[in-house]
């Protein structure tokens, strides 16, 4: 096990491995997603109280938790990289967040187009989740406009990981502070004691659409840390070894 | 004898020289207040002179000119020192770099805080505030400002090394502050409406604690990576 992750951590062997995972990530997701969104969008029944309108269900909530996740993942490369002085976990760090800002965005924005027929207004401020989001999308941005005006890529990583780790932390704060306004949302769905509130038919494209959807984020992110671990590693051997094997 | 190096010592000598260093720089101070105090009574004009509604509108509208103004001094925390190279003695120095960056940090909310601190009635008094919710609102921007100089100084020691780097500031801490801005207007417009202040209270005080036992660790990592 340890030998495995000593061997992620050099840029070579991560390069390999993420070359063979990225198919079959993106194909499963993609199976995943087919399912779900046919099933979530052509069979299962109707809401008996919001109608077809509650089927952007199946975008919503995966985009929303991949902003999360994606957020979480950062935190955790952050602190791998700033412990363990990984170099891996950077170059996961900087593809992860442009997706993370994406997802939060498209989260965002399918979360208001819904709240339009079922609140009557596009943004309501009342509500607690929507208003954390949106600050998680601030988040996101700061750390790219961190990111960006640093030259140095070493000092870049560094230090746009420690404002990740503060982040972090304070992503609960903010999360239960603008909670003690009112809440229009509706409550959590899956993740409720006594079981999911919602039937079987309509629960199970939802999983996976947003396993499905996951899956795509991760061979995403797999793309793009190739690139940045390509564009951060060009002055190394093996990858001149590799074009001229003519594997890139 | 040479006097031993204690820690209390090394955060004196701190605290006292970073006062010193504000106080020669004036402008330094009273520009941000200036900008506080103009923009606060450019509010009115734009919005509308009707009283009740000024009271509506007034401890959001302070909330956010104090902490904009705020944000403006943040840039001085560091750079100066930076600029100048003192900041390279100071991490040179035996004493433990969060205890200084804390004495500075203490230091800054002296010199900018509590002035703002001071000259807010003022802004009260344009907003038709009552005495008692004016006392209220200080009390809020107390905790406010004090956790803004500790978030602030997380985001000036992480920008140390760009240039013009007041925007990017802004846009790193205004994201952590915002509990702060939430609670702190709210606070107020509670107490304007009759209801219990303590709840809003505790939390900010929380939040001060908070950020007290993490932004001067923070931001000694982060000026010793930007020191490299």
């Amino acid at each position: 096990m340890w030998i495995l992750l000593h061997k992620m951590a050099s840029p070579k062997y991560f390069y390999s491995i993420a070359s063979s995972l990225i198919p079959w990530l993106f194909i499963s997701g993609l199976l995943m997603m087919t399912y779900g969104m046919i099933n979530g969008l052509f069979y299962a029944p109707p809401d008996y109280q919001q109608g077809d309108a509650f089927r952007i269900i199946y975008v919503h909530v995966p985009a929303a938790y991949i902003s999360m996740m994606a957020y979480s993942l950062m935190a955790i490369a952050a602190f791998i990289a700033l412990i363990w002085r990984i170099k891996i976990a950077h170059a996961v760090i900087v593809s992860a967040a442009p997706l993370g800002a994406w997802f939060t965005f498209l989260a965002l924005l399918t979360g208001s187009l819904w709240g339009r027929p079922m609140w009557g207004t596009w943004w309501e401020w009342g509500d607690p989740r929507l208003t954390s989001e949106l600050l998680m999308l601030f988040l996101y941005l700061g750390y790219m406009a961190l990111r960006a005006s640093i030259p140095d890529v070493i000092k870049a990583d560094k230090l746009s990981a420690i404002l990740i780790l503060i982040g972090a932390i304070n992503i609960p704060v903010i999360h239960y502070s603008v909670e003690w306004w009112t809440s229009l949302h509706q409550g959590s769905t899956l993740l409720k004691s006594g079981g999911p509130s919602i039937a079987t038919s309509m629960l199970y494209p939802l999983i996976a659409s947003i396993i499905g959807l996951s899956l795509i984020f991760g061979s995403l992110l797999l793309i793009r840390t190739k690139a940045e671990v390509l564009n951060r590693e060009r002055h190394s051997r093996w990858i001149k070894e590799m074009i001229l094997k003519g594997e890139i | 004898m040479p006097k031993r190096l204690t820690l209390i010592r090394g955060f004196t000598a701190m605290f006292r020289r970073d006062l010193l260093q504000y106080k020669k720089r004036p402008s330094q101070i009273l520009n941000p207040l200036i900008f506080f105090i103009m923009i606060s009574a450019a509010f009115p004009f734009a919005v509308n002179t009707d009283q009740t509604q000024l009271v509506q509108i007034g401890p959001g509208i302070i909330w956010i000119m104090a902490i904009l103004s705020y944000l403006l001094t943040l840039h001085h925390l560091y750079n100066d020192d930076a600029e100048d190279g003192c900041l390279d003695y100071i991490m040179l120095s035996p004493q433990p770099l969060p205890l200084l960056v804390l004495a500075k940090i203490c230091a800054h909310w002296i010199s900018s805080g509590l002035p703002l601190i001071i000259i807010s009635p003022i802004i009260g008094i344009i907003y038709q505030m009552q005495v008692d919710t004016i006392l209220i609102m200080i009390a809020t921007l107390f905790f406010g400002t004090f956790a803004l100089s500790l978030v602030g100084s997380i985001g000036a020691s992480l920008t140390i090394s760009i240039d013009n780097s007041n925007i990017l500031v802004s846009l790193l801490v205004l994201p952590i502050m915002m509990p702060v801005l939430i609670f702190g207007a709210r606070t107020i417009e509670l107490y304007q409406s009759g209801a219990t202040t303590m709840s809003g209270m505790y939390f900010m005080s929380a939040y001060c604690m908070f950020a007290l036992s993490f932004s001067p660790f923070a931001s000694a990592a982060a000026l010793r990576i930007g020191a490299d």
